[in-house]
């Protein structure tokens, strides 16, 4: 009997959600903080950028400020130039982006239909600022995965 | 010698895995033509009809083929031919 319960209960772990549904983004306040500067800075125009860290580890290190070459309120894209200087660096370190973050200026904190047709990393947590109600204070920042046009939100723990 | 051509993860399913391989042509163009003959379906996901994709930046020796030439762009033994999807969204 305790062998049928072993085994119903084995299957059920087998069938739960994958571990990353459950994701929780660790992220440095300071991060945080130059996230949500670079996006005031760059106001009305999309603000871009990665925060990286070694190859696995899903710790988010290295903060690295990118130009949106679209300066746009609409849309961003990563200079094609910084963006290939970032990946040599990268390769060179052993590291990966772990964040990828994007303002949106004039909507919610939440990925757009675009957003989620263009997510590329699926490793990464995208991060989303929104300064559609912003006074000086706190703005929204929320994270969220997108794998296969899928969008899973997750919690931020943010360390001091 | 032939032109080196750098992989990025999200297409690695096309080359088994691998993060280089190689090609020739004297052309972004007789490169992508001849890597897809060993690795087919990857031409589709870095050209379209009227070139190269929109999301997708590659670079020879460093300089983005947008400012190049683009598919016409010059290649040669012993360059370095980069692919990398862009980052990108709304």
């Amino acid at each position: 009997m305790g062998g049928a319960r072993l085994s119903q209960r084995a299957w059920c772990v087998q069938i739960g959600p994958p571990t990353y549904a459950r994701r929780v983004l660790t992220i440095a306040r300071a991060h945080v903080d130059a996230i949500i500067a670079h996006a005031r800075a760059d106001f009305p125009d999309e603000a871009c950028g990665v925060v990286v860290g070694p190859e696995g580890s899903d710790s988010p290190e290295r903060y690295v400020k990118m130009t949106n070459a679209e300066r746009s309120p609409t849309f961003f894209q990563f200079d094609s130039g910084e963006q290939l200087a970032l990946y040599k660096e990268m390769d060179a370190n052993d590291e990966e982006i772990v964040v990828v973050y994007h303002s949106h200026t004039f909507t919610e904190a939440y990925p757009s239909r675009t957003d989620i047709g263009l997510a590329v990393e699926p490793q990464a947590h995208f991060v989303l600022v929104s300064l559609a109600d912003d006074d000086g204070g706190d703005v929204p920042v929320r994270s969220f995965r997108i794998l296969d046009g899928e969008v899973t939100e997750e919690e931020i723990r943010i360390t001091e | 010698m032939a032109v080196e051509v750098k992989i990025p993860t999200i297409l690695r399913n096309f080359t088994g895995g691998a993060k280089t391989v190689e090609g020739d042509g004297d052309t972004l163009q007789q490169v992508i033509d001849d890597v897809e003959t060993r690795h087919p379906g990857l031409k589709n996901r870095l050209v379209e009809e009227s070139g190269l994709r929109r999301f997708v930046n590659v670079y020879v020796n460093d300089e983005d083929v947008r400012f190049t030439g683009g598919l016409g762009a010059p290649t040669a033994d012993g360059d370095v031919v980069v692919v990398l999807p862009a980052v990108a969204g709304g």
